[in-house]
Protein backbone atom coordinates (compact mmCIF):
# COMPACT_ATOMS: atom_id res chain seq x y z
CA UNK A 1 0.00 0.00 0.00
CA UNK A 2 1.50 3.30 1.04
CA UNK A 3 5.27 3.46 1.14
CA UNK A 4 6.94 3.38 4.52
CA UNK A 5 7.37 6.82 6.10
CA UNK A 6 10.76 8.10 5.01
CA UNK A 7 13.31 9.36 7.47
CA UNK A 8 14.14 12.91 6.46
CA UNK A 9 11.98 15.78 7.70
CA UNK A 10 11.05 17.16 4.29
CA UNK A 11 10.22 13.72 2.97
CA UNK A 12 8.15 13.05 6.05
CA UNK A 13 6.24 16.26 5.52
CA UNK A 14 5.65 15.28 1.91
CA UNK A 15 4.48 11.87 3.01
CA UNK A 16 2.03 13.40 5.46
CA UNK A 17 0.71 15.81 2.84
CA UNK A 18 0.36 13.02 0.29
CA UNK A 19 -1.53 10.93 2.81
CA UNK A 20 -3.71 13.90 3.71
CA UNK A 21 -4.46 14.40 0.03
CA UNK A 22 -5.55 10.79 -0.30
CA UNK A 23 -7.57 10.76 2.90
CA UNK A 24 -9.39 13.93 1.90
CA UNK A 25 -9.93 12.99 -1.74
CA UNK A 26 -11.02 9.45 -1.07
CA UNK A 27 -12.95 10.67 1.97
CA UNK A 28 -14.97 12.97 -0.27
CA UNK A 29 -15.73 10.04 -2.56
CA UNK A 30 -16.65 7.98 0.47
CA UNK A 31 -18.94 10.68 1.80
CA UNK A 32 -20.70 10.92 -1.54
CA UNK A 33 -21.04 7.15 -1.73
CA UNK A 34 -22.28 6.98 1.84
CA UNK A 35 -24.99 9.55 1.21
CA UNK A 36 -25.91 7.72 -1.98
CA UNK A 37 -26.08 4.51 0.04
CA UNK A 38 -28.46 6.17 2.47
CA UNK A 39 -30.65 7.30 -0.41
CA UNK A 40 -30.57 3.86 -1.95
CA UNK A 41 -32.27 2.48 1.13
CA UNK A 42 -35.42 4.36 0.16
CA UNK A 43 -37.09 1.61 -1.81
CA UNK A 44 -39.97 2.88 -3.97
CA UNK A 45 -43.30 1.74 -2.55
CA UNK A 46 -44.22 -0.33 -5.59
CA UNK A 47 -40.89 -2.18 -5.87
CA UNK A 48 -41.26 -5.43 -3.96
CA UNK A 49 -38.44 -7.64 -2.75
CA UNK A 50 -38.51 -11.44 -3.21
CA UNK A 51 -40.08 -13.57 -0.45
CA UNK A 52 -37.99 -13.81 2.70
CA UNK A 53 -36.08 -10.61 1.92
CA UNK A 54 -34.56 -8.97 4.96
CA UNK A 55 -35.75 -5.48 5.87
CA UNK A 56 -34.38 -3.01 3.32
CA UNK A 57 -31.63 -1.72 5.61
CA UNK A 58 -30.22 -5.21 6.06
CA UNK A 59 -31.01 -6.37 2.56
CA UNK A 60 -28.60 -3.93 0.92
CA UNK A 61 -25.81 -5.18 3.16
CA UNK A 62 -26.50 -8.86 2.64
CA UNK A 63 -27.41 -9.05 -1.05
CA UNK A 64 -24.39 -9.42 -3.33
CA UNK A 65 -26.39 -8.74 -6.52
CA UNK A 66 -25.69 -12.08 -8.18
CA UNK A 67 -29.14 -12.58 -9.66
CA UNK A 68 -29.47 -16.27 -8.75
CA UNK A 69 -32.97 -15.62 -7.38
CA UNK A 70 -33.86 -14.01 -10.70
CA UNK A 71 -32.61 -17.06 -12.57
CA UNK A 72 -34.39 -19.62 -10.44
CA UNK A 73 -37.76 -17.86 -10.44
CA UNK A 74 -39.89 -20.00 -12.79
CA UNK A 75 -42.20 -17.12 -13.64
CA UNK A 76 -39.60 -14.45 -14.50
CA UNK A 77 -41.13 -12.34 -11.80
CA UNK A 78 -37.89 -10.92 -10.52
CA UNK A 79 -35.46 -8.59 -12.20
CA UNK A 80 -32.20 -6.94 -11.20
CA UNK A 81 -32.35 -3.18 -10.86
CA UNK A 82 -30.55 -1.30 -13.60
CA UNK A 83 -28.61 1.85 -12.77
CA UNK A 84 -31.50 4.08 -13.82
CA UNK A 85 -34.08 2.14 -11.78
CA UNK A 86 -34.89 3.85 -8.47
CA UNK A 87 -33.89 0.66 -6.65
CA UNK A 88 -30.32 -0.02 -5.44
CA UNK A 89 -28.40 -1.09 -8.56
CA UNK A 90 -28.23 -4.81 -9.17
CA UNK A 91 -30.64 -5.83 -6.44
CA UNK A 92 -33.66 -8.04 -7.23
CA UNK A 93 -37.20 -6.69 -7.12
CA UNK A 94 -40.54 -7.13 -8.78
CA UNK A 95 -43.48 -4.99 -9.66
CA UNK A 96 -46.71 -6.74 -8.81
CA UNK A 97 -48.70 -5.00 -11.54
CA UNK A 98 -46.28 -6.44 -14.13
CA UNK A 99 -45.66 -9.96 -12.85
CA UNK A 100 -46.77 -10.94 -9.34
CA UNK A 101 -45.17 -13.62 -7.19
CA UNK A 102 -46.78 -16.99 -7.82
CA UNK A 103 -45.89 -18.22 -4.32
CA UNK A 104 -44.10 -21.46 -5.27
CA UNK A 105 -44.31 -24.06 -2.50
CA UNK A 106 -40.58 -24.81 -2.70
CA UNK A 107 -39.56 -21.10 -2.86
CA UNK A 108 -36.70 -21.61 -5.37
CA UNK A 109 -35.57 -17.98 -5.14
CA UNK A 110 -34.68 -18.36 -1.48
CA UNK A 111 -32.93 -21.68 -2.09
CA UNK A 112 -30.80 -20.09 -4.81
CA UNK A 113 -29.66 -17.18 -2.66
CA UNK A 114 -25.98 -17.60 -1.62
CA UNK A 115 -26.34 -15.07 1.16
CA UNK A 116 -28.74 -14.38 3.99
CA UNK A 117 -30.41 -11.60 1.99
CA UNK A 118 -33.35 -13.97 1.46
CA UNK A 119 -34.06 -15.59 4.79
CA UNK A 120 -33.42 -19.33 4.36
CA UNK A 121 -35.45 -20.12 7.46
CA UNK A 122 -38.61 -19.17 5.58
CA UNK A 123 -39.88 -22.50 4.28
CA UNK A 124 -43.62 -21.84 4.22
CA UNK A 125 -44.45 -19.38 1.45
CA UNK A 126 -47.71 -18.53 3.20
CA UNK A 127 -45.64 -16.88 5.91
CA UNK A 128 -43.90 -14.59 3.41
CA UNK A 129 -44.32 -10.86 3.90
CA UNK A 130 -43.37 -9.19 0.65
CA UNK A 131 -45.80 -6.43 1.43
CA UNK A 132 -49.44 -5.96 2.34
CA UNK A 133 -52.32 -5.52 -0.07
CA UNK A 134 -54.23 -2.31 0.51
CA UNK A 135 -57.52 -1.46 -1.15
CA UNK A 136 -56.22 1.98 -1.66
CA UNK A 137 -58.97 3.64 -3.67
CA UNK A 138 -62.51 3.36 -2.36
CA UNK A 139 -63.79 5.68 -5.06
CA UNK A 140 -63.00 3.55 -8.09
CA UNK A 141 -63.07 0.01 -6.72
CA UNK A 142 -66.01 -1.58 -8.50
CA UNK A 143 -67.17 -3.38 -5.39
CA UNK A 144 -67.26 -0.10 -3.54
CA UNK A 145 -69.47 1.20 -6.35
CA UNK A 146 -71.87 -1.61 -5.47
CA UNK A 147 -70.88 -3.95 -8.34
CA UNK A 148 -69.76 -7.53 -7.98
CA UNK A 149 -66.26 -7.47 -9.49
CA UNK A 150 -64.64 -9.57 -6.74
CA UNK A 151 -61.62 -10.31 -8.95
CA UNK A 152 -59.01 -9.50 -6.30
CA UNK A 153 -60.84 -11.70 -3.85
CA UNK A 154 -61.14 -14.58 -6.33
CA UNK A 155 -57.47 -14.61 -7.40
CA UNK A 156 -56.09 -14.35 -3.89
CA UNK A 157 -54.05 -17.51 -3.17
CA UNK A 158 -55.09 -17.15 0.43
CA UNK A 159 -58.74 -16.52 -0.41
CA UNK A 160 -61.13 -15.94 2.51
CA UNK A 161 -58.21 -15.39 4.83
CA UNK A 162 -56.09 -12.63 3.29
CA UNK A 163 -59.05 -11.06 1.50
CA UNK A 164 -62.66 -11.42 2.61
CA UNK A 165 -65.78 -9.75 1.28
CA UNK A 166 -67.48 -7.77 4.00
CA UNK A 167 -71.12 -6.96 3.51
CA UNK A 168 -72.30 -3.41 3.96
CA UNK A 169 -75.67 -1.92 3.10
CA UNK A 170 -75.65 -0.03 -0.17
CA UNK A 171 -77.15 3.28 0.88
CA UNK A 172 -77.23 4.52 -2.71
CA UNK A 173 -79.79 1.96 -3.83
CA UNK A 174 -81.15 1.40 -0.40
CA UNK A 175 -81.83 -2.24 -1.15
CA UNK A 176 -78.54 -3.93 -2.08
CA UNK A 177 -75.41 -4.97 -0.31
CA UNK A 178 -71.88 -3.88 -1.09
CA UNK A 179 -69.29 -6.64 -0.94
CA UNK A 180 -66.23 -4.82 0.24
CA UNK A 181 -62.90 -6.59 -0.30
CA UNK A 182 -61.15 -6.44 3.04
CA UNK A 183 -57.50 -7.35 3.52
CA UNK A 184 -56.36 -9.13 6.65
CA UNK A 185 -52.70 -8.35 6.95
CA UNK A 186 -51.81 -11.32 9.13
CA UNK A 187 -52.60 -13.65 6.21
CA UNK A 188 -51.55 -11.46 3.26
CA UNK A 189 -48.15 -12.44 1.82
CA UNK A 190 -47.93 -9.47 -0.53
CA UNK A 191 -47.72 -11.70 -3.59
CA UNK A 192 -49.50 -9.07 -5.64
CA UNK A 193 -51.92 -11.25 -7.58
CA UNK A 194 -54.76 -8.97 -6.52
CA UNK A 195 -52.94 -5.90 -7.79
CA UNK A 196 -52.04 -7.66 -11.02
CA UNK A 197 -55.61 -8.71 -11.69
CA UNK A 198 -57.46 -5.54 -10.66
CA UNK A 199 -59.58 -4.76 -13.71
CA UNK A 200 -59.21 -0.99 -13.47
CA UNK A 201 -56.83 1.04 -15.61
CA UNK A 202 -54.91 1.78 -12.44
CA UNK A 203 -55.21 -0.84 -9.75
CA UNK A 204 -57.40 0.16 -6.82
CA UNK A 205 -55.73 -2.51 -4.69
CA UNK A 206 -51.97 -2.37 -4.37
CA UNK A 207 -49.19 -4.04 -2.46
CA UNK A 208 -47.43 -1.62 -0.17
CA UNK A 209 -44.54 -2.13 2.21
CA UNK A 210 -45.98 -3.04 5.63
CA UNK A 211 -44.39 0.11 7.00
CA UNK A 212 -46.56 2.21 4.70
CA UNK A 213 -49.64 0.04 4.83
CA UNK A 214 -50.03 -0.55 8.52
CA UNK A 215 -50.88 1.63 11.45
CA UNK A 216 -49.62 0.62 14.85
CA UNK A 217 -51.38 0.83 18.19
CA UNK A 218 -49.50 2.25 21.11
CA UNK A 219 -47.69 -0.47 23.03
CA UNK A 220 -49.86 0.22 26.06
CA UNK A 221 -53.13 -0.19 24.20
CA UNK A 222 -55.40 -3.01 25.31
CA UNK A 223 -58.62 -3.82 23.53
CA UNK A 224 -61.24 -4.21 26.24
CA UNK A 225 -63.21 -6.87 24.42
CA UNK A 226 -60.09 -8.93 23.78
CA UNK A 227 -59.02 -8.71 27.39
CA UNK A 228 -62.53 -9.56 28.48
CA UNK A 229 -62.64 -12.71 26.36
CA UNK A 230 -59.14 -13.66 27.49
CA UNK A 231 -60.12 -13.29 31.13
CA UNK A 232 -63.48 -14.97 30.55
CA UNK A 233 -65.23 -12.14 32.35
CA UNK A 234 -65.32 -8.43 32.61
CA UNK A 235 -62.20 -6.98 34.14
CA UNK A 236 -64.15 -4.47 36.21
CA UNK A 237 -67.02 -4.79 38.60
CA UNK A 238 -69.87 -3.83 36.31
CA UNK A 239 -72.20 -3.24 39.21
CA UNK A 240 -70.09 -0.24 40.20
CA UNK A 241 -69.93 1.15 36.69
CA UNK A 242 -71.02 4.75 36.29
CA UNK A 243 -73.14 5.64 33.31
CA UNK A 244 -72.43 9.23 32.37
CA UNK A 245 -75.09 11.33 30.66
CA UNK A 246 -75.59 10.88 26.93
CA UNK A 247 -76.37 13.86 24.78
CA UNK A 248 -79.26 12.99 22.52
CA UNK A 249 -80.85 14.87 19.64
CA UNK A 250 -83.56 17.27 20.66
CA UNK A 251 -86.72 15.48 21.66
CA UNK A 252 -85.24 12.03 21.38
CA UNK A 253 -85.63 9.69 24.24
CA UNK A 254 -83.51 6.69 24.94
CA UNK A 255 -84.81 4.64 27.81
CA UNK A 256 -82.19 4.05 30.41
CA UNK A 257 -80.16 7.09 29.55
CA UNK A 258 -80.07 10.42 31.16
CA UNK A 259 -79.73 13.54 29.04
CA UNK A 260 -79.62 16.82 30.91
CA UNK A 261 -80.62 18.81 27.81
CA UNK A 262 -83.57 16.68 26.78
CA UNK A 263 -85.98 18.10 29.21
CA UNK A 264 -86.46 14.73 30.79
CA UNK A 265 -85.40 15.29 34.30
CA UNK A 266 -85.38 11.76 35.47
CA UNK A 267 -83.54 8.88 34.09
CA UNK A 268 -85.47 5.70 33.81
CA UNK A 269 -84.38 3.12 36.23
CA UNK A 270 -84.55 -0.55 36.13
CA UNK A 271 -83.46 -0.81 32.51
CA UNK A 272 -80.62 -3.05 31.41
CA UNK A 273 -77.28 -1.58 32.39
CA UNK A 274 -78.69 0.52 35.15
CA UNK A 275 -79.13 -2.03 37.84
CA UNK A 276 -79.16 -1.30 41.52
CA UNK A 277 -79.69 2.36 41.02
CA UNK A 278 -76.03 2.91 40.34
CA UNK A 279 -76.73 5.65 37.84
CA UNK A 280 -76.72 9.03 39.46
CA UNK A 281 -79.55 11.20 38.37
CA UNK A 282 -77.22 14.09 37.89
CA UNK A 283 -73.78 14.72 36.60
CA UNK A 284 -71.51 15.00 39.60
CA UNK A 285 -71.10 18.51 40.96
CA UNK A 286 -74.11 20.12 39.30
CA UNK A 287 -76.37 19.95 42.25
CA UNK A 288 -79.95 18.75 42.21
CA UNK A 289 -82.42 19.32 39.46
CA UNK A 290 -86.09 19.59 40.19
CA UNK B 1 6.15 7.98 -26.96
CA UNK B 2 6.01 5.49 -29.74
CA UNK B 3 4.03 7.91 -31.87
CA UNK B 4 6.66 10.59 -31.38
CA UNK B 5 9.35 8.25 -32.55
CA UNK B 6 7.22 7.30 -35.53
CA UNK B 7 7.30 3.70 -34.38
CA UNK B 8 4.31 1.78 -33.11
CA UNK B 9 4.68 -0.37 -30.04
CA UNK B 10 5.32 -3.99 -30.93
CA UNK B 11 6.37 -3.47 -34.56
CA UNK B 12 9.78 -4.94 -33.85
CA UNK B 13 8.26 -7.96 -32.18
CA UNK B 14 5.96 -8.58 -35.14
CA UNK B 15 8.91 -8.32 -37.49
CA UNK B 16 11.03 -10.65 -35.38
CA UNK B 17 8.47 -13.23 -34.30
CA UNK B 18 5.52 -12.91 -36.66
CA UNK B 19 2.10 -11.44 -35.86
CA UNK B 20 0.71 -14.45 -34.04
CA UNK B 21 3.63 -14.99 -31.71
CA UNK B 22 3.72 -11.24 -31.06
CA UNK B 23 0.05 -11.38 -29.98
CA UNK B 24 -0.11 -14.84 -28.47
CA UNK B 25 -0.96 -13.92 -24.89
CA UNK B 26 -3.23 -11.10 -25.96
CA UNK B 27 -5.23 -13.53 -28.08
CA UNK B 28 -5.34 -16.11 -25.31
CA UNK B 29 -6.50 -13.43 -22.90
CA UNK B 30 -9.28 -12.26 -25.19
CA UNK B 31 -10.34 -15.86 -25.71
CA UNK B 32 -10.42 -16.31 -21.95
CA UNK B 33 -12.40 -13.12 -21.35
CA UNK B 34 -14.94 -13.79 -24.07
CA UNK B 35 -15.27 -17.50 -23.28
CA UNK B 36 -16.10 -16.71 -19.67
CA UNK B 37 -18.61 -14.14 -20.80
CA UNK B 38 -20.03 -16.63 -23.30
CA UNK B 39 -20.49 -19.22 -20.57
CA UNK B 40 -22.58 -16.70 -18.66
CA UNK B 41 -24.52 -15.78 -21.79
CA UNK B 42 -25.54 -19.17 -23.20
CA UNK B 43 -28.07 -19.42 -20.39
CA UNK B 44 -30.01 -16.24 -21.00
CA UNK B 45 -29.49 -16.35 -24.77
CA UNK B 46 -30.03 -20.01 -25.61
CA UNK B 47 -31.62 -21.46 -22.50
CA UNK B 48 -28.69 -23.79 -21.88
CA UNK B 49 -27.77 -23.14 -18.28
CA UNK B 50 -24.10 -23.81 -17.71
CA UNK B 51 -23.38 -20.86 -15.48
CA UNK B 52 -26.01 -18.92 -13.56
CA UNK B 53 -25.38 -15.58 -11.95
CA UNK B 54 -22.61 -13.09 -12.59
CA UNK B 55 -19.11 -12.28 -11.40
CA UNK B 56 -20.36 -11.45 -7.89
CA UNK B 57 -21.54 -15.02 -7.46
CA UNK B 58 -22.10 -17.78 -9.95
CA UNK B 59 -23.23 -21.35 -9.82
CA UNK B 60 -21.88 -23.65 -12.52
CA UNK B 61 -23.74 -26.81 -13.56
CA UNK B 62 -25.30 -27.00 -10.14
CA UNK B 63 -22.01 -27.99 -8.51
CA UNK B 64 -19.45 -25.20 -8.59
CA UNK B 65 -20.13 -22.05 -6.58
CA UNK B 66 -17.84 -19.07 -7.16
CA UNK B 67 -18.11 -15.94 -5.06
CA UNK B 68 -16.33 -12.65 -5.53
CA UNK B 69 -14.49 -12.36 -2.21
CA UNK B 70 -14.35 -8.57 -2.45
CA UNK B 71 -18.13 -8.23 -2.64
CA UNK B 72 -18.60 -10.90 0.02
CA UNK B 73 -16.14 -9.15 2.35
CA UNK B 74 -17.96 -5.85 1.95
CA UNK B 75 -21.15 -7.68 2.84
CA UNK B 76 -19.42 -9.13 5.89
CA UNK B 77 -18.18 -5.66 6.84
CA UNK B 78 -21.82 -4.60 6.63
CA UNK B 79 -22.58 -7.34 9.14
CA UNK B 80 -23.86 -10.22 7.03
CA UNK B 81 -22.33 -13.65 6.56
CA UNK B 82 -22.99 -15.47 3.26
CA UNK B 83 -24.66 -18.88 3.25
CA UNK B 84 -22.58 -22.05 2.99
CA UNK B 85 -22.40 -22.10 -0.81
CA UNK B 86 -21.39 -18.47 -0.83
CA UNK B 87 -18.58 -19.16 1.61
CA UNK B 88 -17.37 -22.22 -0.30
CA UNK B 89 -17.39 -20.19 -3.51
CA UNK B 90 -15.37 -17.52 -1.80
CA UNK B 91 -12.77 -20.03 -0.62
CA UNK B 92 -12.43 -21.54 -4.10
CA UNK B 93 -11.88 -18.14 -5.71
CA UNK B 94 -9.37 -17.03 -3.07
CA UNK B 95 -7.34 -20.24 -3.39
CA UNK B 96 -7.38 -20.03 -7.19
CA UNK B 97 -6.08 -16.48 -7.25
CA UNK B 98 -3.60 -17.19 -4.48
CA UNK B 99 -2.03 -19.60 -6.96
CA UNK B 100 -2.29 -17.81 -10.31
CA UNK B 101 -1.95 -14.25 -9.10
CA UNK B 102 -4.89 -12.12 -8.04
CA UNK B 103 -4.77 -9.69 -10.88
CA UNK B 104 -5.17 -12.49 -13.37
CA UNK B 105 -8.79 -11.61 -12.62
CA UNK B 106 -8.17 -8.18 -14.12
CA UNK B 107 -6.49 -9.28 -17.31
CA UNK B 108 -8.09 -12.66 -18.00
CA UNK B 109 -11.63 -12.34 -16.61
CA UNK B 110 -12.77 -8.77 -16.05
CA UNK B 111 -14.90 -7.40 -18.90
CA UNK B 112 -13.82 -3.82 -18.19
CA UNK B 113 -10.28 -4.80 -19.15
CA UNK B 114 -11.41 -4.98 -22.76
CA UNK B 115 -12.82 -1.47 -22.46
CA UNK B 116 -9.75 0.08 -20.85
CA UNK B 117 -7.37 -1.81 -23.16
CA UNK B 118 -9.33 -0.37 -26.07
CA UNK B 119 -8.99 3.10 -24.56
CA UNK B 120 -5.26 2.58 -24.05
CA UNK B 121 -4.83 1.34 -27.60
CA UNK B 122 -6.78 4.27 -29.04
CA UNK B 123 -4.87 6.71 -26.85
CA UNK B 124 -1.66 5.33 -28.30
CA UNK B 125 -2.98 5.41 -31.87
CA UNK B 126 -4.23 8.98 -31.57
CA UNK B 127 -1.03 10.01 -29.85
CA UNK B 128 -2.90 11.61 -26.97
CA UNK B 129 -0.40 13.13 -24.58
CA UNK B 130 -0.81 14.42 -21.11
CA UNK B 131 -2.62 12.78 -18.30
CA UNK B 132 -3.99 13.92 -14.99
CA UNK B 133 -1.68 12.59 -12.33
CA UNK B 134 -3.01 10.40 -9.60
CA UNK B 135 -0.95 8.06 -7.48
CA UNK B 136 -1.17 4.36 -8.20
CA UNK B 137 -1.87 3.71 -4.54
CA UNK B 138 -5.15 5.68 -4.76
CA UNK B 139 -6.99 2.42 -5.39
CA UNK B 140 -5.88 1.03 -2.02
CA UNK B 141 -7.28 4.07 -0.27
CA UNK B 142 -10.53 3.57 -2.15
CA UNK B 143 -10.43 -0.12 -1.25
CA UNK B 144 -10.09 0.73 2.43
CA UNK B 145 -12.82 3.34 2.14
CA UNK B 146 -15.26 0.80 0.67
CA UNK B 147 -14.76 -1.54 3.63
CA UNK B 148 -15.09 1.19 6.23
CA UNK B 149 -18.01 2.69 4.31
CA UNK B 150 -19.75 -0.68 4.09
CA UNK B 151 -19.35 -1.10 7.83
CA UNK B 152 -20.75 2.37 8.54
CA UNK B 153 -23.64 2.41 6.07
CA UNK B 154 -24.52 -1.29 6.26
CA UNK B 155 -24.65 -1.34 2.45
CA UNK B 156 -22.34 -3.26 0.09
CA UNK B 157 -20.92 0.10 -0.82
CA UNK B 158 -18.84 -0.30 -3.95
CA UNK B 159 -21.56 -2.33 -5.66
CA UNK B 160 -23.67 0.81 -5.80
CA UNK B 161 -21.40 2.20 -8.51
CA UNK B 162 -18.95 -0.57 -9.48
CA UNK B 163 -18.54 -0.31 -13.28
CA UNK B 164 -17.16 -3.87 -13.40
CA UNK B 165 -20.32 -5.44 -12.04
CA UNK B 166 -22.49 -2.96 -13.91
CA UNK B 167 -20.98 -4.00 -17.24
CA UNK B 168 -20.99 -7.72 -16.54
CA UNK B 169 -24.45 -7.68 -14.99
CA UNK B 170 -25.64 -5.47 -17.81
CA UNK B 171 -24.46 -7.89 -20.48
CA UNK B 172 -26.17 -10.81 -18.77
CA UNK B 173 -29.25 -9.34 -17.11
CA UNK B 174 -29.94 -6.31 -19.28
CA UNK B 175 -27.82 -3.23 -19.80
CA UNK B 176 -30.18 -0.34 -19.14
CA UNK B 177 -28.15 2.82 -18.68
CA UNK B 178 -25.09 0.90 -17.44
CA UNK B 179 -23.43 1.58 -20.79
CA UNK B 180 -23.09 5.23 -19.80
CA UNK B 181 -20.90 4.23 -16.86
CA UNK B 182 -18.79 1.99 -19.10
CA UNK B 183 -18.47 4.76 -21.67
CA UNK B 184 -17.41 7.13 -18.89
CA UNK B 185 -14.63 4.74 -17.88
CA UNK B 186 -13.54 4.46 -21.53
CA UNK B 187 -13.46 8.22 -22.07
CA UNK B 188 -11.78 8.77 -18.71
CA UNK B 189 -8.96 6.43 -19.70
CA UNK B 190 -8.79 7.86 -23.20
CA UNK B 191 -8.74 11.58 -22.50
CA UNK B 192 -8.31 12.22 -18.79
CA UNK B 193 -5.91 9.72 -17.34
CA UNK B 194 -3.75 7.16 -19.08
CA UNK B 195 -4.49 3.73 -17.59
CA UNK B 196 -6.57 5.66 -15.08
CA UNK B 197 -9.34 3.25 -14.15
CA UNK B 198 -7.60 -0.11 -13.83
CA UNK B 199 -4.23 1.34 -12.90
CA UNK B 200 -5.18 3.88 -10.26
CA UNK B 201 -8.80 3.82 -9.18
CA UNK B 202 -10.43 0.41 -9.34
CA UNK B 203 -10.56 -1.13 -5.83
CA UNK B 204 -11.51 -4.50 -7.29
CA UNK B 205 -8.11 -4.80 -8.91
CA UNK B 206 -6.50 -3.47 -5.75
CA UNK B 207 -8.22 -6.16 -3.74
CA UNK B 208 -7.15 -8.93 -6.11
CA UNK B 209 -3.59 -7.63 -6.11
CA UNK B 210 -3.54 -8.24 -2.37
CA UNK B 211 -4.81 -11.81 -2.80
CA UNK B 212 -2.12 -12.51 -5.37
CA UNK B 213 0.62 -10.88 -3.32
CA UNK B 214 2.55 -14.15 -2.96
CA UNK B 215 1.24 -16.12 -5.90
CA UNK B 216 3.74 -18.50 -7.49
CA UNK B 217 2.79 -17.86 -11.14
CA UNK B 218 4.70 -14.79 -12.34
CA UNK B 219 6.03 -13.09 -15.40
CA UNK B 220 9.81 -12.94 -15.32
CA UNK B 221 12.59 -11.49 -17.43
CA UNK B 222 15.01 -14.43 -17.49
CA UNK B 223 16.74 -13.13 -20.62
CA UNK B 224 16.96 -9.56 -19.37
CA UNK B 225 20.54 -9.41 -20.53
CA UNK B 226 19.20 -9.37 -24.09
CA UNK B 227 17.11 -6.23 -23.49
CA UNK B 228 17.85 -3.54 -26.07
CA UNK B 229 15.92 -0.81 -24.26
CA UNK B 230 13.33 -0.43 -27.00
CA UNK B 231 10.82 0.45 -24.24
CA UNK B 232 7.98 -1.45 -25.92
CA UNK B 233 7.24 -3.42 -22.75
CA UNK B 234 6.92 -0.20 -20.73
CA UNK B 235 4.68 1.22 -23.44
CA UNK B 236 2.36 -1.71 -23.54
CA UNK B 237 2.25 -2.58 -19.86
CA UNK B 238 -0.82 -1.41 -17.92
CA UNK B 239 1.34 -1.24 -14.78
CA UNK B 240 4.76 -0.26 -16.18
CA UNK B 241 6.22 0.45 -12.75
CA UNK B 242 6.27 -3.30 -12.01
CA UNK B 243 8.73 -4.09 -14.83
CA UNK B 244 11.71 -1.96 -13.90
CA UNK B 245 12.90 -3.75 -10.74
CA UNK B 246 12.99 -7.10 -12.49
CA UNK B 247 14.19 -5.98 -15.90
CA UNK B 248 16.83 -3.57 -14.63
CA UNK B 249 17.67 -5.34 -11.39
CA UNK B 250 20.87 -6.91 -12.57
CA UNK B 251 23.71 -5.67 -10.42
CA UNK B 252 21.31 -4.47 -7.71
CA UNK B 253 20.69 -7.89 -6.35
CA UNK B 254 17.16 -8.07 -7.72
CA UNK B 255 16.11 -11.23 -9.48
CA UNK B 256 14.33 -11.29 -12.85
CA UNK B 257 10.87 -12.28 -11.53
CA UNK B 258 8.28 -9.50 -11.49
CA UNK B 259 7.14 -9.69 -7.88
CA UNK B 260 5.08 -6.52 -7.70
CA UNK B 261 1.50 -7.48 -6.81
CA UNK B 262 0.08 -5.15 -9.42
CA UNK B 263 1.45 -7.15 -12.34
CA UNK B 264 -1.72 -8.53 -13.92
CA UNK B 265 0.01 -11.50 -15.58
CA UNK B 266 -1.41 -10.30 -18.87
CA UNK B 267 1.69 -11.35 -20.78
CA UNK B 268 1.72 -8.37 -23.15
CA UNK B 269 5.37 -7.76 -22.32
CA UNK B 270 6.10 -11.34 -23.35
CA UNK B 271 4.33 -10.75 -26.65
CA UNK B 272 5.76 -7.39 -27.44
CA UNK B 273 9.42 -8.09 -26.79
CA UNK B 274 11.33 -8.79 -29.96
CA UNK B 275 14.18 -10.26 -27.93
CA UNK B 276 11.98 -12.68 -25.97
CA UNK B 277 13.25 -11.29 -22.71
CA UNK B 278 10.07 -12.13 -20.80
CA UNK B 279 8.41 -15.43 -20.07
CA UNK B 280 5.85 -16.87 -17.67
CA UNK B 281 7.44 -18.72 -14.80
CA UNK B 282 7.38 -19.36 -11.08
CA UNK B 283 8.40 -16.87 -8.45
CA UNK B 284 10.81 -19.35 -6.88
CA UNK B 285 12.98 -19.43 -9.96
CA UNK B 286 14.47 -16.05 -9.16
CA UNK B 287 18.27 -16.02 -9.17
CA UNK B 288 19.85 -12.72 -8.20
CA UNK B 289 21.87 -12.64 -11.39
CA UNK B 290 20.91 -13.72 -14.89
CA UNK B 291 23.78 -11.88 -16.54
CA UNK B 292 25.73 -13.27 -19.40
CA UNK B 293 29.43 -12.54 -19.01
CA UNK B 294 29.36 -9.85 -21.71
CA UNK B 295 26.70 -7.68 -20.08
CA UNK B 296 27.66 -5.06 -17.59
CA UNK B 297 25.01 -2.90 -16.02
CA UNK B 298 26.00 0.28 -14.32
CA UNK B 299 23.30 2.02 -12.38
CA UNK B 300 23.62 5.15 -10.33
CA UNK B 301 20.51 5.37 -8.24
Amino acid sequence: MTAKPPKSGAARRQFIFDSAKMVCGVGMLGLGLGLYAKQSKALPALALRPPGALPEDDFLGACIRCGLCVRDCPYNTLELAKPETPVATGTPFFNARNIPCEMCDDIPCIKACPTGALDHSLTDINKAKMGVAVLIDHETCLNFLGLRCDVCYRVCPVIDKAITLDLQPNTRTGRHAMFLPTVHSEHCTGCGKCEKSCVLEEAAIRILPPKLAKGELGKHYRLGWDEKSKAGQSLIDESKMLDLPDRLPEGAVLPGHYDPASGHTESLRGMPGSEAGAIPSLPPGLGGKP
Amino acid sequence: MSAVQGKRTGVEAVAAKGWFRAHKWLILRRISQFSILALFLVGPWFGQWIVKGNLAYSYTLGVLPLTDPYVALQSMAAGHLPETLGLIGMAIVVVFYLLVGGRVYCSWVCPVNVVTDAAGWLRDRLGIKGSVHLGRNTRYWILGMTFIGSAITGVVLWELINPVSMLHRGLIFGMGMAWTVVLAVFLFDLFVMSRGWCGRLCPVGAFYSLIGRWSPVRVAAPKRAACNDCMDCFEVCPEPQVIRPALKGEGKGVGPVILAPNCTNCGRCVDVCAKDVFAFGLRFNNPVSTAQPAVVQTEIK
